[in-house]
């Protein structure tokens, strides 16, 4: 592609020169601080919270209930509502999503306009807001055809719509990643579609999705906007007693807390946002885990 | 599937465990014998009254369920005609002309109570150097379609300012009794002010702007009096600050109200927990006036009270 | 399908023995139908998303109170007051507004970390960094929403730069909400940039350009599909986020253009609204219903057009 009679590179790039070592320089700088701007916003937020939130944590934080006395309230249902509420959504999510991807990678033929339709449905839907979601939880569960009232149920199941694309793309790239020859030795050993993948790939995928599922579970602890049109009053000061009862999560309890202007419950919404986050980062390290452990190499 | 797996999710169960067991012993070490789950919601003005009592009452009757919602009084009055709730809290009487058809229309019927007393208090930021303001100002400024905009427009020596407010929203009785006492009819406001129902974020939203203009219950001030400026209103005998005390004698005027509680007569006799709660709730409602910083019921006002929730009770 | 059982005659174990007589033909169809059913429940809740905010804006512009000129063209939106204005532009406008900020802090930042995790990172220093993003990305948006309340709009706002915003403000919510959508821009346009050739990055250098001339000349105008995908993608995110303007920037439906004052956001109207639990069939309850509708419009729309940059970059190299 280069002959005789090709630009020099002088004229494409321009004169080589010491101006050019300077701003060589001075782009390394510029990329490195943009980098740390976002890095260096994080580690403010986390010292910040922590030195507010670290010193109100204590055991009769983590079971005592919200209360008006900010010297006495805690956590405790807060916490009891948002393992619930995982457990309805993981209830929820796993066999639905392993299912949809399931039909997808394997069953699906993707000539047919129908499974394109709901390729593309499932990843708008991965991009819906997820107050959106809240609407429709508002006026299908909680109201309307199901009419569930603001219980734990509505609740989990308002969130399993919010993570259910995203752990649906996950189980697929899970389920990919097995090799095609796992399957066809195993249907050429006679074994029909369903024992192969359920014998087969589905076993070797299972770390994948795993992954994928606690990823999405961590993701729905953290949402706030949905519970917020689907979730109980302000003041619920007990642990769920079942799937029809009213709760509070952990995002709610910081968000009701934060709206207050006393100081001191400033200080309980760090607290409340510390444990939150140490979920999260306990949940994070399990799936890392997880995919480090149990990744196969084919 | 393997050891570290399984140890997770045994982790997990514990946690869960812990949790639940571990609470319910420090949580309440009362010996009441009430359970259930009882419903409350409505006015904001209340919330903090409502929320004191049913702290008390499940600490003294560990397995009783007490919600208490934040709606405004408004919308506790739509849940509660709808039979969703078992006591609306109000800070201003059921609307004869639109809520009570809709309780007759569902068979709801009810008793009220009063259960403590309220000053709507106007608040400036510190900045806002604002000392008393006439109920006649107060028109000017709130009415619909008010045109001023700046503080200092209103005459009278009040300091130059842009006009910056924070009010309830539509579903508040604060919102309902304000405007239909300043302004003359009930839900005539300019509507260029930020609302909310949660009179935390009003407080927090006085607090934070310079010049700015707000009112809510009394006890919202009281809780932060330390970071408002209370303005003095004159409703025609002179400049009165809110207080207990003015509030009680009436001479806090044209601002002064009670606050109410509605029972659901249905609920009361089938649900013992919920006669329990309101019980309580007005036996000791000068203890929960004082955690909430609320206005309490005068001794008359009580014994008036409490006479009347045990005619319904008999009944 | 290879369901024809292989039977060997030499003596090895034939099929049979190993998985059972091929008995399954209808539970095979059966399977197939229930999974085809639980793919479906995803067009069922897209449906469902439509069907719920089409059918009560329906609903909405029938009320005597609204009309569809009203709606777009007037600049009143107090839904809940007596005499109520229905005039959505205070909320597209702060919508808008706080977007725009978001993308202003957040393109430099995200292209940049791309950039520099692409092109000059050493693995150990991307190693370090690409989980702190995704750590980043992980962080509950109402810890974003506590942090610009209580710390961003007092210490670095009204503190640091002196600026006397109010406690709501727009600003706050707009500048956060750009730190928040960085690691989303970064990750795209990184993975763009990792994927241009090296072929070209090298027929750049062995004409003598530097580092940061292939960078800026060479592998950005050739990853721009996959950037400007991720720009679009984090627009889209920045329009639907809720709890930092919810928290941080207030709830006044204003039409002023100053982001140091309060403005409420179309997902804050919604938040704010849904919270006070509006009952069913009020005007309020079908406005939130309206405004969703405005809203997944918008970001479906954000999101169409960035699936096609990332469809035409993935052609371009594959």
């Amino acid at each position: 592609m280069t002959t005789a009679s090709a630009r020099p590179a002088r004229d494409v790039l321009g004169k080589p020169s010491s101006s050019h070592r300077l701003r060589d320089r001075l782009f390394v700088i510029m990329l490195a601080l943009l980098t740390s701007v976002a890095l260096i916003v994080l580690a403010v937020l986390l010292i910040n919270t922590a030195s507010d939130g670290v010193p109100e944590i204590s055991w009769s934080f983590l079971t005592s209930f919200p209360s008006a006395f900010p010297a006495k309230a805690g956590i405790e249902s807060a916490i009891t509502g948002t393992l619930w509420l995982m457990g309805v959504v993981t209830f929820v999510i796993v066999p639905l999503g392993v299912a949809s991807a399931l039909y997808l990678e394997e069953y699906a033929d993707s000539s047919r306009w129908w499974n394109r339709v709901i390729e593309v449905n499932i990843q708008n839907l991965a991009a819906v807001p997820s107050i959106v979601y809240g609407i429709l939880g508002l006026a299908y569960i909680v109201r309307g055809p199901l009419s569930l009232g603001r219980t734990v149920l509505a609740g989990g199941l308002t969130l399993s719509l919010v993570v259910l694309p995203v752990v649906i793309i996950t189980a697929r790239e899970a389920l990919r990643a097995v090799p095609p020859s796992i399957k066809e030795g195993a249907l050429a050993l006679g074994a029909t579609r369903w024992q192969a993948i359920w014998r087969q790939i589905l076993p070797a995928s299972i770390p994948g999705i795993a992954t994928g599922v606690i990823l999405s579970i961590a993701r729905a602890i953290g949402e706030t906007a949905p519970l917020i049109l689907v979730g109980a009053a302000t003041f619920v000061a007990f642990n769920p007693t079942g799937l029809n009862s009213a709760f509070t999560a952990l995002p709610l309890q910081i968000f009701s807390w934060v709206s207050q202007p006393s100081d001191q419950f400033r200080l309980l919404a760090a607290a409340a946002i510390i444990v939150l986050l140490v979920i999260l980062v306990a949940l994070n390290a399990v799936a890392i885990w997880l995919r480090n452990r149990y990744q196969q190499r084919w | 599937m393997s050891k570290p797996v399984i140890s997770i999710i045994a982790a997990a169960a514990l946690a869960v465990g812990i949790t639940a067991c571990g609470g319910s012993s420090d949580s309440g070490s009362g010996t009441g014998t009430s359970s259930g789950s009882v419903t409350v919601d409505g006015s904001s003005t209340v919330f903090p009254f409502a929320q004191a009592a049913a702290e008390a009452f499940q600490s003294a009757n560990p397995n009783a369920k007490v919600t208490v919602g934040e709606s405004g009084t408004g919308g506790g009055f739509e849940k509660f005609c709808a039979g969703e709730t078992d006591i609306s809290d109000a800070s201003r009487p059921i609307d004869p002309a639109k809520e009570v058809p809709v309780c007759k229309k569902n068979g709801i019927t009810y008793t009220s109570v009063q259960v403590a007393n309220d000053g709507i208090s106007i608040v400036t930021n510190p900045s806002l150097k604002i000392t008393c303001l006439k109920t006649a100002q107060l028109n000017q400024l709130w009415k619909k379609g008010s045109t001023v905009t700046d503080y200092s427009q209103l005459g009278s020596g009040t300091p130059a300012g842009k006009v910056s407010l924070y009010g309830p929203g539509t579903n508040s009785g604060t919102f309902d009794f304000f405007t239909e006492t300043i302004n003359g009819t009930k839900g005539d406001s300019r509507t260029d002010y930020q609302p909310s129902e949660d009179d935390n974020v009003l407080v927090q939203g006085v607090e934070g702007d310079q010049t700015a203009l707000g009112y809510f219950g009394y006890s919202y001030y009281e809780s932060n009096a330390s970071k408002l400026n209370l303005v003095a209103v004159d409703g025609g005998g002179g400049c009165i600050k809110p207080s207990v005390a003015t509030i009680q004698n009436g001479t806090y005027k044209p601002l002064s109200r009670p606050l109410y509680v509605y029972v659901n007569t249905k609920a009361l006799s089938s649900k013992p927990q919920v006669k329990a709660f309101i019980d309580y709730e007005l036996a000791n409602a000068e203890a929960s006036a004082k955690t909430a910083q609320i206005v309490p019921l005068t001794p008359a006002q009580l014994s008036q009270a409490q006479a009347a929730l045990k005619k319904a009770e008999g009944s | 399908m290879a369901t024809e059982v292989v039977t060997n005659g030499s003596g090895g174990p034939d099929a049979r023995s190993v998985f059972g007589p091929p008995r399954r033909r209808l539970g095979e169809k059966a399977i197939a139908v229930v999974l085809f059913c639980a793919a479906v429940t995803s067009v069922v809740i897209t449906v469902g998303i439509v069907a719920s905010l089409a059918g009560e804006t329906i609903t909405f512009f029938a009320d005597k109170a609204v009309t569809v000129g009203g709606f777009f063209t007037s600049s009143e939106w107090s839904p809940l007051f007596s005499d109520p204005q229905f005039g959505i532009r205070p909320l597209v406008q702060a919508t808008l507004i706080i977007s725009a900020i978001a993308l202003l802090v957040a393109i430099p930042l995200g292209i940049g970390t791309a950039a520099f995790l692409s092109e000059y990172a050493s693995p150990r220093v991307r190693a370090a960094i690409k989980p702190t993003l995704e750590l980043l990305a992980g962080v509950p948006t109402v810890v974003f929403g506590y942090f610009a309340l209580t710390y961003f709009t007092p210490t670095v706002l009204n503190g640091l730069l002196g600026l006397d915003v109010a406690v709501f403000n727009g600003l706050a919510g707009g500048l956060i909400v750009g730190i928040l959508i960085v690691p989303t821009i970064a990750s795209v346009a990184q993975d763009a940039m990792t994927a241009v050739p090296q072929s070209l990055r090298e027929g750049a250098y062995g004409l003598g350009a530097s580092r940061r001339q292939v960078t800026v000349r060479v592998v950005i105008p050739a990853a721009l599909s996959g950037v400007t995908a991720g720009i679009v993608l984090g627009a889209s995110r920045a329009v639907g986020e809720t709890m930092v303007v919810l928290i941080a920037a207030g709830q006044l439906p204003t039409t002023s253009l100053d982001p140091r004052s309060p403005m409420e956001t179309m997902t804050a109207f919604i938040g704010a609204t849904g919270k006070g639990d509006v009952p069913t069939g009020s005007t309020g309850y079908k406005a939130i219903f309206a405004v969703g509708f405005a809203l997944f419009l918008m970001t479906l729309i954000l999101n169409t057009i960035s699936i096609r940059f990332v469809r035409r970059y993935r052609q371009v190299y594959e």
